[in-house]
């Protein structure tokens, strides 16, 4: 961890953590800015209703597909809707996605590394074997084959989007596992009497939380991608709700005349993903061990 | 003899392991396809067959035996290489995925040469750069690639590139125009037009592939890209370099000759596994390309329901993964004197 507490140090700790996120984001300015992103994001979806100039599903067909300006910051779309106002609302979808997806895919990955690792033999291998399986695909296309039997709508591409994402997090979590499982004081609370379940849940689970909410950062910027590809397969969320895939999707047809339709909802994705890649590239750099020996 | 032995336990045990992961992959496939809520006895006997007819086809299917039954059929179809006709077209589903496959695996060729061209440079550019301006350019260059959504990069190029400048040809293989005027020998277009020595075909193919190719190469450098950077920084910080460097050498001769001489196994297998990662990429550029190759195939027959199909076709996906795992597995053993 970055949290370097020398002894002499008399900072408290909670002030002493801030100071090594400052100290971080000062070095690395590429992360900051990612953060700085992804707060713009967090806050526009909390106050999309004051930052919205119109109602995103309100339609006004006599102001169909206007350029840019005249009240409409980014124009509007076939049906006569704000673009801008819908790109805002769709910051709830994305937040949406991201927050369950973290939700169902971090306990999962753990509980599956964490137990395959401490318990090891077969257990492991099984649990490996069926890591490895899901491994075996690329991640839309997996998504995209869960989404068709569960049938399209945001909720299962958010689903399908978690099944095909924890083996990634599990094969990190048993990796943590492995190496400390023979640690001494994992022995101390063996010794002790605790049971393999309070072992694994009281003290593996926490040393591997760093690294694998790092990870599921770097996976943030696929998963979004993903979600975003789903939506324009037509897969994902559906019309009319304002998630920005499906609108790119609503607004091919009428691309080559009105730009405006897709390049915003894209600039939208665009910046998210990058923002999540940016800030986990960052922390990843921080936090490996191997590269803070080379310095 | 004991070496040959131990050789022998390994390739045993890659045998198994790749046997339990292709029976995983098919029961995920059929667990997958019986999910699907389309109803595959009305896909066939459409919408207004009597109830005879239907549950003569019901039972045809083996819908009316337990589910490990149904499994077991569907293991033994699989392995005799019957994987079902496609509901849409009628064939055989594996002709339709061999006719449509060489045009993706054409796509996915040239963007993994671009891909491999943009990233291995940048890489080692960075690495040696480490910590200074052209390291942070190269990795924002590369992340870059690695967050845009590839279906609305893939619009905006064709806004700017086909209909704005008038450089590259629009969706599709080739214009409109050649289209059936070149016999099919083996399904890759340029190879195809240089066979029937047809020069204008060939250059049509060229300037609809360059976009979407080159599309999908920069998506796929990112991360060739970070990878030969963190190898090549491996290699930098070893000892033999400094001695490379004392004998004499330039700077230039101990980073090509050596560090990158020493990584080279190591990038051959990434560049195999972001071959197969190009897979994913195609099934959205080909959407948006109307190219039409596996990825679109895939997405069609997803929004009608094809069942036989859709299990085909991700079934075949993670063949060609589990193929490329393996390959670079054996590249990797082959050309590293250490794994042996």
């Amino acid at each position: 961890m970055t949290s370097t507490a020398r002894p002499h140090s008399r900072l408290p700790a909670p002030l002493l953590a801030l100071r090594n996120i400052i100290a971080f984001l000062w070095r690395t300015p590429t992360s900051a800015f990612g953060l700085i992103v992804l707060s713009v994001l967090i806050l526009t979806a909390l106050f999309a209703p004051w930052i919205a100039s119109h109602d995103p599903y309100l339609q006004d067909l006599n102001n169909v597909l206007q350029p840019p300006g005249n009240g409409h910051l980014f124009g509007t779309d076939e049906l006569g809707r704000d673009i801008f106002s819908r790109l805002v609302w769709g910051a709830r979808i994305t937040l949406r996605i991201v927050f369950l997806v973290t939700i169902v895919v971090g306990p999962i990955g753990l509980l599956v590394g964490t137990t395959a690792g401490y318990i090891g033999g077969r257990f492991d291998t099984v649990m490996m074997r069926i890591t490895d399986i899901f491994l075996s695909f690329p991640s839309l296309i997996l998504s995209l084959a869960f989404v068709a039997a569960l049938g399209p709508s945001l909720n299962n591409a958010i689903i399908a989007i978690g099944l095909t994402a924890w083996p990634p997090i599990a094969r990190l979590a048993r990796a943590e596992t492995l190496t400390f499982r023979k640690a001494d004081y994992i022995a101390a609370a063996r010794l002790q009497g605790a049971s393999a379940l309070r072992i694994i849940v009281k003290s593996i689970m926490p040393m591997c939380l760093p690294s694998v909410m790092i990870r599921l950062t770097l996976n943030m910027a696929t998963i979004i991608l993903t979600a975003a590809g789903l939506g324009f397969l037509g897969l994902g969320a559906q019309p009319p709700l304002p998630e920005w895939g499906a609108m790119i999707a609503t607004g091919r047809r009428y691309m080559i005349d009105s730009w405006w339709l897709v390049t915003f909802p894209g600039l939208a994705i665009l910046s998210v993903s990058l923002a999540f890649n940016l800030l986990g590239d960052g922390l990843r750099d921080a936090l490996d061990p191997k590269q803070m020996n080379r310095r | 003899m004991a070496l040959s032995h131990i050789r022998l336990r390994q390739v045993a045990g890659q045998v198994a392991t790749i046997a339990i992961t292709l029976f995983g992959l098919l029961l995920l496939t059929f667990v997958i396809g019986r999910m699907m809520p389309a109803d595959p006895v009305r896909a066939i006997v459409g919408e207004d067959a009597s109830r005879e007819t239907y549950e003569m086809v019901f039972n045809q299917l083996g819908l009316d035996r337990p589910i490990w039954e149904q499994f077991l059929r569907y293991l033994g179809d699989v392995l005799t290489g019957n994987f079902g006709t496609s509901i849409r077209t009628g064939q055989p589903v594996i002709e339709d995925i061999l006719h449509v496959m060489p045009a993706t695996i054409e796509l996915a060729t040239f963007a993994i040469l671009i891909g491999a061209g943009l990233g291995i440079p940048l890489g080692v550019t960075a690495a040696v750069n480490k910590d200074r301006w052209p390291d942070h350019l190269v990795r924002v260059f590369s992340l870059f690639g690695h967050s845009m959504p590839i279906f609305w990069t893939g619009m905006i190029a064709l806004l700017v590139f086909y209909a704005g400048l008038g450089w590259v040809g629009g969706s599709g293989r080739m214009s409109q125009f050649y289209i059936g005027l070149i016999d099919e020998r083996t399904g890759f277009l340029l190879i195809d037009s240089l066979l029937a020595g047809d020069r204008d075909v060939f250059w049509s193919a060229v300037n609809h592939l360059i976009l979407p190719a080159s599309l999908l190469g920069y998506s796929s450098s990112a991360y060739i890209t970070r990878m030969t950077r963190s190898f090549m920084l491996d290699q930098l910080g070893q000892e033999y370099m400094t001695t490379a460097r004392v004998k004499g050498l330039s700077r230039g001769q101990t980073i090509w000759r050596h560090a990158f001489g020493n990584i080279r196994v190591q990038l051959v297998t990434i560049i195999a596994l972001a071959y197969g990662g190009l897979l994913e990429g195609a099934v959205l550029i080909e959407t948006v390309f109307a190219w039409p190759g596996f990825g679109q195939y895939l997405t069609n027959n997803l929004i009608i329901g094809d069942m036989n199909a859709v299990m085909t076709c991700v079934l075949i996906v993670g063949c060609i993964f589990i193929l490329l795992n393996l390959i670079s597995d054996l590249l990797y053993r082959l050309f590293d004197p250490r794994t042996k």
